[in-house]
């Protein structure tokens, strides 16, 4: 990857920390329920709210699903413990986290981007995630607020923190790991992956180098909550490094804030003592152990990794995708809607097309995608590219085909998008000819660049029931004879 | 001090009144410079008391993570009953909104 943006001569240096909230049904550590958007304080415990005598139990499924992100991303697995992160903020009501420190349950593993490159993993550790605050009152920010309210059904939430090495070199390079990191996640049924909802966070620790020389002072930036802000949060930090650095200034090592709306990071002036959080290992906690058997079982369940599974999109349009159809395969194994164009190709369905109606269509409405009926969905790619329905018909069938399933053929009709009769698409054909004759007249004498706009007044005239190839033919028809 | 330990036993770590004041701080304590003096001194005896451990011939142990012999002591991911709101928001100084109300927040999220 080339550091794209940068001045010249510079060089960015870039590690990832991902928290991903597990996808299991209750917290790390009590029974309580792990659901996004509950009434606040309804899913407490005296565990989660670490009330006097309550005692920690490690969830089973929550372990095997960090297995399967430390197996996703080649690290070795470990015997692990748990240590006590202490602090004073109202986000835990025990004033402390647990987290897992000197020894991780996942260490030393790498994750490979679709272009090739690869990024060092680290390690990816157990800890729990904390309560959400609001501020409420004065400025809205942090320290200017008059008060916070805490809903702690978020604390104890399961995470894995995954730690990069700084193996990064480009903001577009951390976008391709924290995609395909992302497609890893959904793929392993470790995480829904879902950024807005905050189950995906992404800091970056960013420093800047000119070539060949050592690394520099980092700063870590929070608060990226999409991949745009990621991308445009590490090129203006880089390129604030660079100007700092330029003018003979040196760069504080610090936490950083991204602010969308201005688009800029900001000092988050943090005192130097907040860092020291006392680690010490959790007594309510025995070690985490697991066997070569148990870590045989869950490499076993995995099912093929994204990589794997794009291969198999590749070879089933045969040859080589197109730049757009790269995009698409990509972003159908993100969102975990691969299956449904393998099983329509299985059916005969189209590649090109299965894929297509699969990236745009059902990804737009991915919620309804799951009710897709295989067999539906082949059959209205086969009316499609039969010609028995119009790109723009077949689009409104779909819709119809995901908010309540049913015949594509029943819909069609329902919708009244019967084929056109040949007599009928002659008939507006020749009506367009008259409206346009001096492109008409370009058109027979051979100029190719008139036929896109006489096919498009066709389909205009004919409300989208038009077939594009049947138009072509008609046209194509009407030129050999008006040659003769 | 015995010949053949690979880990030497560790000294009683040094404590001086700044650390105590940092620990304090971090504790979120306020000590008056007689109670430093104290402290520190209090202390300074418990962890000399602690290394005495130190003295102790463990060369051949491995370190051990816990006292107990037991190891992955885990649960079913099964939902359990939850405390009602209403009960436990009682127990607190003061809740807002079906929230807890703690006092603004100095310096930043950890």
């Amino acid at each position: 990857m080339t550091d794209t943006g940068l001045a010249q001569g510079w060089e960015m240096v870039i590690g990832l920390e991902v928290h991903c909230e597990l996808a299991t049904r209750t917290k790390l550590f009590c029974g309580c329920p792990n659901a996004f958007g509950d009434e606040p304080n309804t899913n407490v415990c005296p565990v989660c709210l670490g009330l006097p005598g309550s005692l920690p139990v490690l969830n089973r499924h929550a372990v095997e699903l960090a297995m399967r992100i430390g197996t996703a991303l080649h690290c070795e697995i470990r015997p692990s413990t748990f240590h006590r992160k202490n602090y004073f903020y109202p986000d835990m009501p025990k004033d402390f986290q647990i987290s897992q420190y000197d020894a991780p349950i996942n260490t030393g593993g790498r994750l490979e981007l679709p272009d090739g490159s690869t990024v060092g993993i680290e390690r990816a550790h157990l800890e729990e995630d904390t309560g959400k605050t609001t501020h409420i009152g004065g400025t809205g920010r942090i320290g200017g607020a008059d008060y916070a309210l805490v809903d702690y059904n978020r604390a104890g939430v399961p995470l894995v923190e995954i730690v990069s090495a700084p193996d990064v070199r480009s903001a577009a390079q951390a976008r391709a790991y924290a995609g395909e990191l992302r497609s890893i996640l959904i793929a392993t049924g470790a995480s829904d992956g879902r950024m807005e909802e905050g189950s995906m966070r992404v800091d970056a620790n960013v420093s800047v180098r000119r070539h060949g020389e050592p690394l520099g002072t980092r700063c870590e930036i929070k608060n990226l909550n999409s991949m745009r802000s990621l991308l445009r949060a590490i090129t203006f930090e880089a390129d604030r490094q660079v100007a700092q650095l330029e003018s003979g200034e040196r760069i504080v090592q610090e936490t950083r804030h991204w602010d969308e709306g201005e688009g800029r990071t900001l000092s988050m002036r943090s005192k130097e003592e907040a860092n020291d959080y006392r680690y010490f290992p959790e007594p309510d906690l025995v070690a985490l152990v697991p066997d070569s058997r148990w870590q045989a079982d869950v490499a076993a369940s995995l099912g093929p990794l994204p990589a794997a599974r794009r291969a198999i999109l590749v070879g089933l349009l045969g040859g080589e995708p197109s730049p757009a159809q790269i995009d698409q395969i990509r972003s159908v194994v993100a969102s975990d809607l691969d299956a449904i164009v393998t099983s329509a190709c299985e059916l005969g369905a189209p590649p090109a097309l299965a894929l297509a109606r699969t990236a745009n269509e059902v990804a737009a409405n991915a919620d309804r995608a799951a009710s897709l009926d295989a067999g539906s969905f082949a059959k209205l790619l086969a009316l499609e590219s039969g010609g028995e329905l119009s790109a723009t018909q077949a689009k409104e069938v779909l819709a119809g085909l995901l908010a309540n399933g049913g015949d594509p053929a029943e819909i069609a009709k329902t919708l009244g998008f019967e084929s056109m009769r040949a007599d009928d698409l002659a008939a507006v054909v020749a009506g367009v000819i008259d409206a346009h004759p001096g492109e008409w007249e370009k058109f027979a004498d051979g100029d190719p660049k008139v036929a896109g706009f006489l096919t498009g007044q066709v389909m205009k005239a004919s409300g989208g029931k038009a077939n594009g190839k049947a138009v072509a033919a008609e046209l194509a028809r009407l030129r050999s004879g008006a040659g003769t | 001090m015995s010949g053949g330990d690979a880990r030497p036993p560790s000294k009683p770590p040094a404590i001086g009144p700044e650390q105590v004041a940092h620990v304090a701080r971090l504790a979120r304590l306020e000590l008056s410079d007689d109670e430093l003096t104290r402290f520190t001194g209090q202390l300074a005896a418990a962890l000399a008391y602690a290394a005495e451990i130190g003295e102790l011939e463990v060369g051949d142990l491995e370190p051990m993570a816990h006292p107990l012999p037991l190891q992955n002591v885990l649960r079913d991911d099964e939902p359990e009953p939850t405390l009602d709101r209403d009960t436990v928001l009682a127990e607190a100084p003061a809740a807002e909104d079906h929230r807890f109300r703690v006092p603004r927040i100095l310096g930043d999220e950890p």
